[in-house]
């Protein structure tokens, strides 16, 4: 029981930040653009983020852990918001393939992360010195009272803030798309942007805006990392590949908010499964670590076979718009 | 309502190669332009210095110049083999798993049978195992994509993945020394399975390996019939079928020759390069070869001068992080700033932007 | 009298790189009033109705609206003004319903209420006359269901003037005459219609006044009450032309093709050709005739080696030897049996020629595989080339630019150029001369005797009646993917055509298989727009 307990909950923290970037993914293609510069973007907004309470925490003498909250959420969406911006500049004015810039953007944004990441550990005395401490408090304070419920509590109610606004935030970008005028214009921009040019939507702005949108949104997943999952340090290529986690989620959940929350969970339930399935090898524990990524390509292979025009891409994805082209 | 759109844009009808020199000349020189800037601010050092010493980390002596030319010569193979992927519009974004488990094919031989036969055989044999080991991971994905149009983009991703997490699975078998985790050099004493020197020179066979790939490819995707079917379905498969091309089997063999040479890149990295196997042996070259691949549009010469250049750029930062105290990874931020401008340049080499005129009345 | 326009142009001009699709275009249309725009394929009609619509901006010329003139710019700002377009080929989105489709793109609360939009669209369809489910996906509809979405979506939209572009295109007769009493309705209650088309009698049937353009110029501005077929077509055409096609008599008629029981069924089970029986003689010219969606295609690709053949038997009688049975096999293997097919397709690019590549390389496409090297010939091909650009008068720059960028004549030339050049034994075409100007459809028609004197099989899929009529030997009338009738070129009536393209239509099957047509046909234009397609002017 004790360590089910714990497992869900390392599930969970674990597949919050994909999460994010999932849900940041899924908006950006919504419009249409395949965004694979998701990754980098992550590391921009974490060591922005970072970067933001790191200095914010010299800087003051008694540093507030809520400033240093409202500070890195701002600096990670903010910068984060940049790398979309990048990637919509080239992908949507200048038409450059999605692929490439977004590739190229993985690789700047990742070492962009890594950058500063070094740099800040410098200042800061050395690999793994960075603390931001009083600003990750805020990050990994937990509900009062509820939080204390035997089993309940530990399942439910032990994460930070993140966890649940990343929850708030799936179900508001569901109502959005499903429910709302714009979030219907969205996603006919990214089924047929002929068409929705026709009926007088924007395509360029609703193009510009879920990308740049998306990316903030990918962005706090990065920050979720630094200070939620690691308590406000960094290290270098610290979250790995769970940027193309995030991709393959969008993948995962058919491009729903709604099953990306689960299927984050699973994600993360399947990417620390072998830390607790007893008596496995070093290995085998290797072999366990690809499973999140089998899993991702048997859904896409099932998917390929059934063909249900609902769970399909958007149909306008990676397709560049232009409407005087001939 | 009553303002007009001050600039209009329309595609080219065809340019001249100076004009396409110089648009990526142009932005190319911008590109330094804002590293500069950006360099400027990190380090307050003047921007004509850091880039002496960027020259000199990649070209200031014949060690460099060599390390410079290896690592070319790798980045140059795998976008070769990126190319008829890409000519048939297939999204090998895979070439970091292929790479992977080529080399894995090659260290294992390296690890298990060097002992037992003559050194050339086993080079023989590494090679031909490394590229049928790409050429596997290759075809995985293009089966599904012929038979049910599964995403290639996305399959052949996640197959990075799972590359990377065999190749773990296997350095634990073969770690050296024991509860390292890592390789070690392979066969350091015997130096069994690198490739030999010739003319005192260690990277001849990586020269003669990765242009004669250039060659053949140039050859084979210009000259060639197969390379014709390559053409005609990345551009319509509807046309291919209708030209009696089997598509499904172009696509098969396509991604093997493909799947094949960036194996061959992993055998190159782990006998020519550096002699050992980890889960970074690729080192994302597989993704930057994407790049380059693209943006040479599958002319070889185009790809030896991107490859060039982006090479040049990371020896050169790593010069510059040890000679002002930056970290390394300063050159993915510049190589990625470069890269924009580059991809930004494509557009006004495909489009003219005009001012529109006036229009007479009011 | 001094009259306001609903609508009203003056010497609108708009350039595609070098060629001029529209120059100084007048056209005004006055309220409660149905004008038809006509021209033939190419004259520029939807190119100045998208200029309307703020799809395309024109470079010089003035629009006025109610008297006020206007600046479009986009989509948005034709709306805002009151114009509604139904392009020929459907804006609307698969995935979503009807009723989000109509209301895509427009302001109001930002929580969508879909069951108020649901209710006002069933009154809008009540008041002019539509039957429409709005909660109905977009990609289950048949294609008149498709075009009701779309005039439904122009009204809820407030439109006063709407724009049809070629909507009986994809119709039969019965929905054709349908949809002309809606727009007498939609007329009464004010509002103007601008109606696109190049069928005469249906301009004579259902317009107030035409205007007529031609090569992107305008002509003049009659009253329908004033016209007449002939005065109209002379207008469209320019000089009075000679309609008449030559067609020589039939010589040393050959058993070529025979099809027996063929049927092809698509993937979701719709039997698009059924149990069709046919023998096709060499030195004929062999006409298909039926509304679009019908089975031609699938019958011309199933002889090619494109369509699997569900059932039946198709054989080819070569000159001495044995029958082959070409059903079920793919293109190489009929050319490996030595039987010479030449198909040209319906889609020109896309299917029978590659954008990208010059004419050289798109002569290969048929013959790359000759010889036994691994390498290219290409000294036949460029030879080959050469000779079809004298031969055919194709305007290129050189025969190494791109054929995507040729205009739609050019282009047709070549790929008809290159089938001829297999000498082959039977010639199948598709729609020869659609998007074509006069001259090259003449070429081509030329072509097309030429090929059946030399005792070829020519069949060939004309969307013209008239056309078929005096070029044809033996006309097939197709429906529904049954043959419904053989009749003879030379004495075939219109009228009986017609019934025969209508008989034993079972409605909901055929309007299925044009569904799905007109999903071919938007994926091709969609590959236009993406810059592969046809480079010709409309």
């Amino acid at each position: 029981m004790g360590v089910l307990i714990v497992f869900i909950q390392k599930a969970i923290v674990q597949g919050m930040g994909i999460l994010f970037g999932a849900l940041g993914e899924i908006l950006t293609e919504k419009s249409g653009n395949l965004n694979l510069g998701i990754p980098g973007i992550m590391y921009m907004g974490g060591i922005a983020g970072l970067m933001g309470a790191f200095f914010y925490e010299r800087g003051s003498a008694s540093p507030n852990p809520v400033v240093g909250m409202l500070i890195s959420l701002l600096c990670a969406f903010a910068c984060a918001v940049i790398g979309g911006l990048i990637y919509s500049v080239l992908t949507i004015s200048l038409r450059a393939n999605q692929n490439v810039t977004g590739l190229a953007l993985t690789i700047f944004g990742t070492g962009f992360g890594n950058f500063f990441g070094g740099s800040v550990s410098k200042l800061a005395g050395g690999v793994g010195q960075i603390s931001v401490s009083t600003t990750a408090s805020a990050y990994r304070a937990r509900i009062p009272v509820l939080s204390e419920l035997p089993v309940v509590g530990d399942v439910l109610f032990s994460y930070g803030f993140l966890t649940y606004f990343a929850l708030v935030a799936a179900v508001a970008m569901s109502f959005f798309l499903f429910r709302t005028r714009r979030g219907l214009n969205l996603r006919a921009v990214g089924e047929n942007p002929a068409t929705a040019d026709a009926a007088g939507i924007n395509v360029t702005k609703y193009k510009y805006l879920a990308t740049c949108i998306g990316a903030g949104i990918a962005g706090l997943g990065g920050l979720y990392f630094v200070m939620e999952y690691s308590g406000g340090t960094w290290t270098d290529n610290g979250f790995g590949d769970r940027g193309w986690l995030a991709v393959a989620l969008v993948i995962f959940a058919m491009w729903k908010p709604l099953n990306a929350i689960w299927g984050s969970i699973l994600f993360g339930a399947l990417y620390i499964l072998y830390l607790y399935i007893p008596g496995l090898g070093r290995s085998m524990q290797e072999v366990f670590k690809a499973l999140p990524y089998l899993v991702t390509i048997i859904v896409l292979v099932i998917t390929s076979f059934r063909k249900k025009k609902e769970n399909q891409p958007p149909a306008g994805l990676g397709v560049p718009y232009f409407r005087e082209e001939r | 309502m009553n303002k007009e759109p001050l600039f209009r844009m329309s595609r080219r009808e065809s340019i001249g190669i100076g004009k396409q020199i110089l648009i990526y000349v142009l932005a190319l020189f911008l590109a330094l332009v804002v590293c500069a800037g950006v360099i400027f601010l990190l380090v307050r050092m003047n921007p004509i210095d850091v880039y002496k010493a960027m020259f000199d980390g990649a070209l200031g002596t014949k060690r460099r110049t060599w390390i410079t030319i290896r690592d070319l010569l790798v980045l140059l193979c795998i976008a070769v083999g990126l190319a008829p992927a890409f000519k048939m519009r297939f999204w090998n974004i895979g070439a970091e798993g292929q790479i992977l488990i080529g080399g894995l094919v090659s260290a294992a031989l390296m690890i298990n049978i060097a002992d037992k036969i003559p050194n050339t055989v086993l080079l023989v044999l590494m090679l031909i195992g490394s590229a049928a080991g790409g050429l596997v991971w290759g075809l995985i994905p293009t089966f599904f994509k012929a038979k049910w149009k599964t995403n290639e983009t996305l399959f052949t991703l996640m197959l990075n993945y799972v590359a990377m997490q065999i190749v773990t699975y296997c350095i634990v078998f073969w770690e050296n020394p024991k509860g390292s985790n890592s390789v070690g050099i392979i066969n350091q004493k015997t130096r069994a399975g690198w490739l030999p020197e010739v003319l005192g020179n260690d990277y001849f066979w990586n020269i003669v390996i990765v242009l004669v790939l250039t060659v053949f490819m140039f050859i084979y995707l210009k000259y060639s019939k197969q390379g014709y079917e390559v053409a005609v379905v990345g551009e319509s498969e509807r046309t291919a079928r209708y030209a009696g091309i089997s598509v499904k089997k172009v696509m098969l063999r396509t991604m093997s020759l493909s799947g094949a040479i960036c194996g061959i890149a992993g055998f190159i990295l782990v006998s020519g390069a550096g002699h050992t196997i980890s889960t970074s042996t690729a080192g994302g070259r597989g993704f930057t070869a994407i790049i380059v691949a693209w943006l040479a549009r599958f002319n070889t010469i185009a790809m030896v001068l991107i490859s060039f250049g982006i090479v040049f750029m990371q020896k050169g930062a790593i010069q510059i992080a040890s000679q002002y105290g930056l970290n390394e990874n300063a050159s993915d931020v510049l190589l990625g700033i470069i890269l924009f401008f580059i991809i930004g340049a494509e557009f006004f080499i495909k489009y003219k932007i005009e001012r529109n005129h006036r229009q007479e009345g009011k | 009298m001094e009259q306001t326009y609903a609508i009203e142009l003056q010497n609108i001009t708009k350039r595609f790189g070098s060629v001029v699709a529209n120059d100084r275009v007048n056209l005004s249309v006055r309220k409660g009033e149905i004008l038809c725009v006509l021209g033939e394929n190419g004259s520029g009609k939807t190119t100045l109705m998208n200029m309307i619509s703020g799809i395309y901006y024109p470079e010089e010329g003035r629009i006025t609206v109610d008297g006020r003139e206007v600046k479009i710019r986009s989509p948005k700002d034709s709306f805002d003004l009151g114009i509604g377009m139904v392009h020929q080929h459907f804006k609307l989105v698969d995935i979503l319903t009807a009723a989000e489709n109509i209301i895509l793109g427009l302001p109001g609360a930002q929580v969508l209420d879909m069951k108020q939009v649901v209710r006002e669209i069933r009154e809008l369809a009540d008041k002019y006359g539509f039957d429409i489910d709005p909660n109905e996906k977009i990609y289950r509809m048949s294609v008149s269901q498709k075009q009701t979405v779309e005039i439904v979506k122009m009204l809820y939209r407030g439109a006063k003037i709407l724009i049809l572009d070629e909507p009986t295109a994809v119709l039969t007769p019965q929905e054709a005459d349908r949809l002309f009493d809606v727009l007498r309705n939609m007329k009464k209650h004010g509002c103007s219609i601008i109606l696109i088309t190049h069928k005469l009698h249906e301009v004579l049937a259902v317009s107030d006044r035409v205007s007529i353009l031609r090569k992107g110029q305008y002509v003049d501005t009659v009253e329908t009450k004033d016209a007449t077929v002939a005065s109209l077509t002379e207008m469209m055409v320019g000089t009075k032309v000679d309609l008449n096609i030559e067609r020589p008599e039939p010589k040393n008629m050959k058993k070529r093709l025979e099809l027996k029981h063929v049927t092809c069924t698509s993937k979701d089970g719709i039997r698009r050709l059924d149990d069709a029986n046919l023998t096709v003689y060499g030195g004929e010219i062999l006409g298909i005739a039926g509304i679009a969606g019908s089975g031609q295609k699938e019958l011309l690709e199933a002889i090619a080696g494109l369509q699997p053949v569900t059932e039946g038997e198709i054989s080819f009688f070569p000159d001495d030897s044995e029958p082959k049975i070409l059903s079920n096999l793919d293109v190489a293997a009929i050319r490996k049996l030595g039987v010479r097919l030449a198909f040209v397709p319906e889609d020109r690019i896309g299917m029978g020629l590659v954008g990208s590549m010059d004419m050289t390389d798109n002569m290969m496409l048929r013959s790359y595989t000759r010889g036994k090297s691994e390498f290219l010939d290409r000294k036949t091909p460029g030879k080959l080339a050469a000779k079809i650009k004298n031969q055919l008068e194709i305007v290129t720059p050189s025969i190494s630019a791109p054929v995507g960028r040729m205009s739609g004549g050019n282009v047709q030339k070549v790929l008809v150029g290159r089938e001829i050049a297999q000498k082959p034994k039977v010639l199948m075409v598709a729609y020869p001369t659609r998007g074509i100007d006069i001259n090259s459809s003449y070429t081509i028609y030329h072509l097309l005797n030429e090929q059946k004197q030399h005792g070829v099989a020519v069949i060939c899929v004309i969307e013209d009646l008239d056309v078929l009529m005096e070029l044809c030997d033996r006309i097939v009338v197709l429906c529904g993917g049954h043959v419904t009738g053989v009749v003879d070129g030379r004495t075939a009536k219109k009228e009986e055509l017609g019934v025969l393209m209508t008989k034993t239509m079972k409605n909901e099957e055929s309007d299925a298989q044009r569904a799905e047509t007109d999903k071919n046909g938007e994926s091709a234009v969609q590959a236009a727009r993406t810059g592969k397609g046809d480079a010709g002017v409309e």
